[in-house]
């Protein structure tokens, strides 16, 4: 099969996978409802049970499902691929950690109490902050001085997270926090959408405009740059990849989280059907992303006893396998 | 007619001068040899003939324009850049790498690896029938021609290549240098990093030599290597082969 079909084939076979699951998921949950039904009330404006569960819980879970699966597996394909490093993951930029500070702080000043958005927009505040701290940090600097930048600033995010959580009066608090801190979608709302959406649409069109220089960057920096690509300073492909994820992410973690390893495995199991090519694994890995996420918070539903488990920990427990698997299976072909 | 011109380029790092006062005009068909021992600033002068690296002072002109005045793809569709073998490719089809020589032009993926120039590039290179090959699975004398044949699919008026033929044995470095004089024969204007003065010799129109940064004689290789020059430049004794010298033995 041509290559150009065959990836157009697994992106629609992937997007098929990812409206299964979406639609496994508004049916799927601790109430049975007959989600035809429930979204044909709620498209109609009649507020039955049905439309409730699906119109202010399930729908917004599976969407939000979608993006942030979505964002971290793109940007973990887009990081990779403009690396050169199979292990760069979103984290590297130390956006998610500015997120997570900013999500803890608003936990420490109680600020929760006064509005549902405070902990997400808490949180992209500090994904914005930490954004514009790495693009100052970076300025005309090549992927040395950005990959130190992103390690610096996530020691720094990690270290104040530490410190509020040390400072952190109430038992209670300090336990919410770390629980915030696992991951999840677990009772979010369509504000959280919101929120969330136009940093992700920003930065994943950001993101999605990389693939050509992707490519070019295979043969190196010096033939990147002589194919006509401007790389660094303020107009460079570096500013609009660093710029599109750090937006991207910093909303996502804002609303649900920090949830770590779909950015990693998600491009590494696709790279091998997309012929290796940088460009053609960006809109799989976004959609290998979704479905990863879908799945993983339908399963965290299916295996809820007493308390439901973390999404992070479940993308977790998922990923460190997956990895001692590639970790035996490489010093297998090694040898 | 005159493709590349670079006249009294200097450029610093720090303190120290890495090239100064260079200069160098390239016309349609011929091969220039830019040769010199290490650290002499070949490759940072080749960075800056490729738009790479913006010189402290001077100018270059690219087919008779300001180099800092034409926009990079504009550049990209004139000048093409072969990189000293450096990391290993990803193991993308060599049809593919070869087609990203397209991009400067707007094309990708399918469009570039059917375009006639990538084919052409192929047939040029002898790649052909490996086209369907990862690139990983190449050796490192196929890799060098899958590096040109990229360039080639660009279908440039201007080649620069640093050191093409680095870590290639004798055959494949001879049939690389063979490739370079069929494309000047072509219309095409290249300038080669070399280190090997048998092959500068014997493929290029005219050499370039430089020391501690500064061009210190240009022409053709008869008139530019010499005992003299051996001695202090490179400090080796030669030995004549042919109107060729051999680098022979280190002075004592």
């Amino acid at each position: 099969m041509k290559p150009a079909r065959s990836n157009l084939l697994l992106n629609i076979m992937l997007l098929a996978a990812v409206a299964g699951l979406s639609g496994a998921s508004l049916m799927w949950g601790e109430t049975r409802i007959m989600a035809v039904h429930a979204l044909a009330d709620l498209l109609a404006g009649r507020h039955t049970a049905g439309a409730i569960i699906v119109g202010q819980l399930r729908l917004p879970r599976m969407l939000l499902a979608i993006m942030v699966g979505g964002t971290l597996g793109l940007s973990g394909a887009v990081l990779q691929g403009y690396l050169r490093n199979p292990l760069a993951d979103p984290g590297i930029l130390g956006v998610s950690g500015g997120a997570a500070l900013g999500a803890v702080s608003v936990f420490y000043t109680g600020l929760m109490q006064v509005s549902v958005a405070a902990l997400p927009l808490g949180g992209l505040t500090g994904a914005l902050c930490a954004a514009v701290v790495l693009m100052g940090l970076v300025g005309r600097g090549g992927t040395l001085v950005l990959l130190l930048a992103g390690a610096a600033l996530s020691s720094l995010a990690a270290a104040l997270t530490a410190l509020v959580l040390n400072l952190v009066p109430s038992p209670y608090a300090s336990f919410e926090i770390m629980h915030w801190l696992m991951g999840s979608l677990t009772d979010r709302t369509f504000a959280h959408v919101w929120i969330c959406l136009p940093g992700v649409v920003c930065g994943t069109l950001l993101m999605l405009s990389a693939g050509r220089v992707l490519d070019a960057l295979t043969l190196g920096e010096d033939v990147a740059e002589s194919l006509g690509f401007r790389l660094h300073g303020m107009r460079g492909v570096q500013t609009r990849i660093v710029l599109g994820a750090a937006l991207a992410v910093g909303s996502c973690v804002a609303v649900a989280g920090a949830i770590g390893f779909v950015g990693l495995v998600v491009p590494h199991l696709l790279r091998p059907l997309t012929g290796y090519q940088p460009s053609k694994l960006l809109v799989p890995s976004f959609l290998g992303g979704s479905l990863l996420l879908l799945g993983a918070d339908m399963m965290v539903r299916l295996v809820t006893v007493g308390t439901e488990l973390q999404l992070g920990v479940l993308t977790a427990l998922v990923g460190a396998p997956f990895f001692l698997a590639r970790v035996i299976m490489l010093k297998r072909g090694v040898s | 007619m005159t493709l590349l011109q670079a006249y009294d380029i200097s450029f610093r790092r720090g303190d120290r001068a890495v090239v100064s006062g260079a200069s160098l005009t390239l016309a349609r068909g011929r091969v220039i040899g830019l040769i010199g021992p290490n650290g002499a600033g070949k490759s940072t002068f080749m960075r800056m003939l490729a738009g790479l690296l913006a010189p402290d002072c001077g100018q270059i002109t690219l087919l008779g324009h300001d180099m800092n005045r034409i926009t990079p793809i504009i550049r990209a569709r004139q000048l093409a850049f072969v990189p000293q073998q450096g990391e290993l490719p990803p193991p993308m089809p060599v049809r593919t790498m070869v087609g990203l020589g397209r991009l400067p032009h707007g094309q990708v993926n399918g469009h570039a690896v059917h375009h006639p120039a990538v084919a052409g590039a192929l047939t040029a290179t002898g790649l052909l029938e490996l086209s369907a090959r990862p690139a990983t699975d190449l050796s490192g004398g196929e890799r060098a021609r899958m590096n040109l044949a990229r360039a080639l699919a660009t279908d440039t008026p201007v080649i620069l290549a640093d050191e093409p033929i680095a870590a290639l044995d004798p055959a494949h470095a001879l049939s690389m240098m063979q490739l370079f004089r069929q494309q000047a024969g072509q219309g095409k204007g290249i300038v080669i990093v070399l280190h090997d003065l048998v092959l500068a010799t014997r493929f290029c129109d005219e050499l370039v030599l430089m020391d501690n940064g500064a061009v210190i004689r240009h022409g053709p290789a008869t008139q530019v290597l010499d005992d003299d020059i051996m001695r202090t430049v490179y400090g080796v004794t030669a030995r004549r082969v042919d109107g060729a010298v051999l680098p022979w033995a280190l002075c004592r």
